[in-house]
């Protein structure tokens, strides 16, 4: 049995060893099929080994798999394995496994295999530098690799570099990310300055050491520095711009897991660098959730292009996630670290679970767009008949994030709502009114999500195929179904096997709160999971899937004794005697979010045009050209003002390089000066 | 054993309460009506058709009765009816039925689209949509009811109601029920949200939604309808007025719980009859107010748990 730490490292060497062979392949211009499988390859055993590691680390304990001196001070590259970075680790591997066994096939059949080695390095690039940043044991070694992450992502998103939407989209992530590492680097010297250090271990618990206001902003400065990654709302205009013009694998990871870094951070100076942190901080974390949460919702459902769609579900359910850490903050605060621990489950759960039907979703929507060459849902249709097997992917990964039972969405969101129930009980006054209404909130963000499934699916797959490109879709090769399988399978899975899995939560909550919460949320035959008492209440996904089956007896002897006497003819659709139904008769994906896009008319603003040709009278239309919008409020009233004045400020300063020599000269001369004095005066 | 006779209870007793709805509307109406017994005789006429099934539809088309058949008849499993501990409580509680709900409209509603009709369509779409509008009144609400209870578990619920028999008197309960009520109405699709009547309408709702289906599906999705309504009852009646709930599973208990059980499904349906008859349809886009109203209802239900 390899030790933990052999098996981390040789996972990180099989990612080292996919760069360097992509770059080789790259410039011997030798990237044919054979050395693009061969490069996946590499990241999925990666990826399996990592996988190892991060379980092995889970239930076992953790220790420091390696550090080397970097002769820079307070730098040193090193690495550990806490419960933490393992829980990260996990998912990512598990991620990136179905994902490269996905691009096997992805890569061999789209525009990439042109150039896979290229892609095949900055893939391999991206989970490098992403399990580092998930394992970094040093603040400056984790900010190194979290540019890393960055620039490999962007390259990535713009890797089909001739459309301008891509170009666009990749460039505003790296300005968004830019700007979030800005705030974020400004934090952590804040608590490192404090600690004297800038080792992860050395900041345990050091924002207790600052003053208040000092603490204050520094946690402002790292919330929203990560939240710019999460795409927390209003910092979430990158998502829908970057996310869908990405290959479809890229999009997978990440909506899957590169946004989760943001919840990584979130995490790791929530409840390890901050010891405990005042009520305002939780409810502020909380109230972002809910906003986020419904917010993406609504924004998600007038979409219908189907890979932004899936994009502003990933900042809804950032939202849920956050309404978890949010909910463990005011319990820490308030002094109840049993439900600390049970809201900080449900955030980590829900990340996990995210992680993995997002991922289906996207790798889905990629065989689709693979497919029918389109990513307007418009002109989809049908396709459950000429893909049955992505349809049934994309079912299980729908029914999952609307967190539909007996799947894993239900659980972790089961999870929030027990925790956000107990808050009312656990805090006084004021505070209480909020975990119910968030509550009350989260419900109205599932059912809309729900809804929103039900158009993706219902226009994407069900019904006629809506244009010729639909018509003539073919279904995917088998390593994409496989990757699609690994992820659904894990979809039902953490389901129905949602009690077995608890126990890997222990660790993390030990060390967060100092309590192991898994035997209490655990009832005692092992099946049913409670909020931390059976009195609270209960669930059990593995037994509600068993009574489904056992209750479909019901149907089967209706149809026993008389059922199967009757005739069952396929026909023409009936549609109220109306004969001759074609695709043009179809609901479609615009019609369907209608009646919200009315209801919610203040936050869309609405706004329609409808020219009518006529010849002879109106009543005789010859064409009709209809074309309706939402305005983009982020965008214009918070983006467009912040442009103005950012280009406002650049042009002052644009007066202090006047391009002369002297001047310049002069600037060095007075900084110099000022540094000196500064020096002295220590 | 429990566990059969709840089986029986919502399958047999929900077309009987449709039954006496439908009735009692039509006696209002001043018409005679089909009698009591008339869901059965359709039902039963269903069961044995033959059926159509469109050339466009997947087999989520035929899916889909089976999967709302199963979930509505779990959630009634799930709901104490005539004795205080459900039989199935331990493995789902208030949570699990409205989420097993949902996932029956969910495929209710990609059955809808499945045919490609227009009105299949049309009517999912305004199904997902009003659903999801009452959802926030209808968690509030339950979260007021299992705040008070201490559990989302409806057992416990049933008995700290049983403890406290005239509890329903105090301000959130009462709040609490009326918007309970009103999401009762938009879910079960009456007027004035939907109207159960209409058929080729454009004002349907759920029947745009089942427009295609013919023979045993249909009667699956109607029964289905029919225990859905049921089960959303036996919650407001049991949570509210938990009168004549027997404590455990004894013969001579439950008949009398059975009778008192009968008798309050019947007198709320009667309400339910009244308004109908009473109100007219809203427009499409007024049923966001009502809903909205429900939600402000059970609001204060909540802030009132810790005024008085």
């Amino acid at each position: 049995m390899p030790s933990i730490a052999t098996l981390y490292t040789l996972g990180l060497l099989a990612y080292g060893l996919g760069c360097v062979g992509g770059l080789a392949a790259h410039f011997l211009k030798k990237a044919g099929p054979l050395a693009a499988s061969l490069l996946c390859a590499l990241s999925l055993s990666g990826a399996i080994l990592q996988f190892g590691a991060s379980l092995g680390a889970l239930l076992g304990g953790g220790d420091i798999a390696w550090s080397l001196v970097s002769g820079v001070p307070y730098l040193h590259y090193g690495v550990r394995l806490d419960a933490l970075s393992a829980f990260f680790n996990l998912t990512l591997s598990l991620l990136s496994a179905a994902v490269s066994v996905y691009s096997f096939g992805y890569i061999a059949h789209s525009e990439i295999r042109k150039r896979a080695g290229l892609f095949c390095f900055f893939f391999n690039l991206l989970l490098l530098s992403l399990t580092l940043v998930f394992t970094a044991s040093n603040v400056l070694f984790f900010l190194i690799v979290w540019e890393l992450t960055a620039v490999s992502a962007y390259f990535l998103v713009a890797f089909d570099h001739e459309s301008e939407e891509a170009r666009k989209g990749g460039l505003l992530y790296l300005l968004m990310s830019r700007g979030g590492s800005g705030m974020m680097l400004v934090g952590f010297l804040l608590l490192g300055s404090a600690a004297g250090s800038l080792d992860a271990d050395a900041l345990h618990g050091v924002g207790q050491h600052l003053s208040p206001v000092l603490g204050a902003v520094t946690f402002l400065l790292l919330f929203f520095g990560f939240g710019v990654k999460a795409g927390i709302i209003p910092l979430h205009i990158w998502l829908p711009a970057a996310h869908p013009v990405a290959p479809s694998n890229v999009s997978a990871l990440l909506s899957g897991i590169v946004i989760k870094a943001g919840i990584y951070g979130m995490a790791r100076v929530f409840f390890d660098f901050y010891g405990e942190l005042p009520v305002w901080a939780g409810m502020l974390v909380l109230v972002a959730g809910v906003i986020s949460a419904l917010l993406g919702v609504l924004y998600a459902l007038m979409e219908h292009d189907l890979k932004r769609l899936l994009a502003y579900h990933s900042i809804e359910n950032i939202g849920i996630i956050l309404m978890g850490f949010g909910s463990a903050l005011l319990f820490r605060s308030f002094g109840h670290p049993q439900l600390a621990a049970l809201a900080l489950i449900a955030g980590l759960f829900h990340t996990l679970n995210h992680g993995l039907f997002k991922c289906l979703l996207f790798l889905g929507a990629g065989g689709v767009l693979h497919a029918a060459h389109t990513r307007n849902m418009e002109e989809m249709g049908g396709l459950i008949r000429r893909m049955p097997m992505t349809a049934l992917y994309f079912l299980i990964g729908a029914i999952a994030i609307s967190g539909l039972p007996p799947l894993n969405g239900f659980v972790s969101e089961w999870l929030t709502y027990q925790a956000l129930l107990a808050g009312f009980g656990a805090t006084p006054t004021l505070t209480r009114l909020a975990f119910p209404v968030a509550g009350a909130l989260l419900a109205l963000t599932a059912a809309l999500a729900a809804a929103c499934f039900v158009k993706a699916f219902g226009i994407t797959f069900l019904a006629f195929p809506r244009s010729e490109k639909a018509e003539n879709a073919k279904e995917v090769s088998f390593s994409m179904r496989s990757g699609m399988a690994i992820l659904a399978l894990a979809c039902v899975a953490l389901g129905l096997g949602a009690t077995w899995f608890l126990p890997v939560f222990d660790q993390i909550t030990v060390q967060a709160f100092g309590i192991a919460a898994s035997k209490d949320l655990v009832a005692a035959n092992g099946l049913v999971l409670t909020p931390g008492s059976l009195r609270g209440g209960s669930v059990s996904t593995a037994v509600i899937a068993l009574l489904l089956l056992a209750l479909g007896t019901v149907p089967l002897v209706l149809w026993l004794v008389w059922g199967r006497k009757t005739s069952r003819v396929r026909g023409p659709a009936w549609d109220c005697g109306q004969p001759g139904l074609t695709s043009d008769n179809e609901y479609t994906a615009t019609a369907f979010s209608k009646p919200l896009r009315m209801i919610f008319a203040a936050l869309f603003r609405p706004r329609r045009e409808i020219q009518t040709e006529f010849e002879v009278s109106a009543y005789y239309p010859k064409a009709i050209h209809f074309e309706s919008e939402i305005e983009p409020t982020f965008e214009t009233h918070f983006y467009g003002p912040l442009r103005e004045g950012i280009l406002w400020a650049s042009s002052w300063v644009r007066r202090m390089q006047a391009g002369s020599i002297h001047a310049y000269l002069a600037y060095i001369f007075a900084t110099l000066i000022l540094l000196l004095l500064f020096g002295v005066r220590e | 054993m429990a566990v059969f006779i709840q089986i029986a209870l919502v399958l047999f007793l929900s077309p009987l309460i449709t039954g006496f709805s439908r009735t009692l509307k039509a006696r209002l109406q001043a018409r005679r009506g089909a009698g009591v017994f008339q869901p059965y005789r359709d039902l039963y006429k269903l069961l044995r058709k033959g059926m159509v099934i469109p050339d466009s539809a997947s087999w989520i088309f035929s899916a889909t009765p089976y999967v709302l058949f199963v979930t509505t008849l779990l959630a009634g499993l799930l709901i104490p009816a005539i004795s205080a501990t459900a039989p199935l409580s331990l493995f789902g509680g208030v949570l699990a039925v409205v989420y097993l709900l949902a996932l029956g409209r969910f495929f209710l509603a990609l059955g809808g689209l499945d045919a490609g009709s227009p009105f299949g369509g049309l009517g999912s779409s305004r199904e997902m949509t009003i659903s999801a509008i009452a959802e926030p009144a209808l968690m509030l609400a339950v979260f007021t009811v299992a705040i008070g209870a201490g559990s989302t578990n409806l057992s416990s619920v049933a008995q700290a109601a049983l403890g406290q028999s005239w509890h329903f008197l105090s301000p959130q309960q009462m709040l609490a029920f009326a918007a309970l009520f009103i999401v009762l109405i938009a879910e079960t699709g009456r007027i004035p949200v939907d109207n159960p009547a209409t058929h080729l309408e454009l004002t349907m709702i759920h029947e745009a939604m089942i427009l295609e289906y013919s023979g045993p599906y249909l009667a699956l999705i109607e029964w289905s309808a029919a225990m859905k309504q049921l089960v959303l009852m036996t919650l407001l009646v049991n949570v509210f007025f938990p009168f004549g709930l027997s404590a455990g599973w004894d013969p001579a208990s439950i008949v009398l719980s059975l009778a008192l059980f009968g008798g309050k499904l019947l007198l709320l349906a009667t309400v339910v009859v009244l308004v109908e008859t009473t109100n007219a349809k809203l427009r499409l886009f007024r049923v966001p107010e009502l809903l909205a109203v429900a939600f402000v209802l059970s609001a204060m239900a909540l802030i009132s748990t810790f005024l008085f």
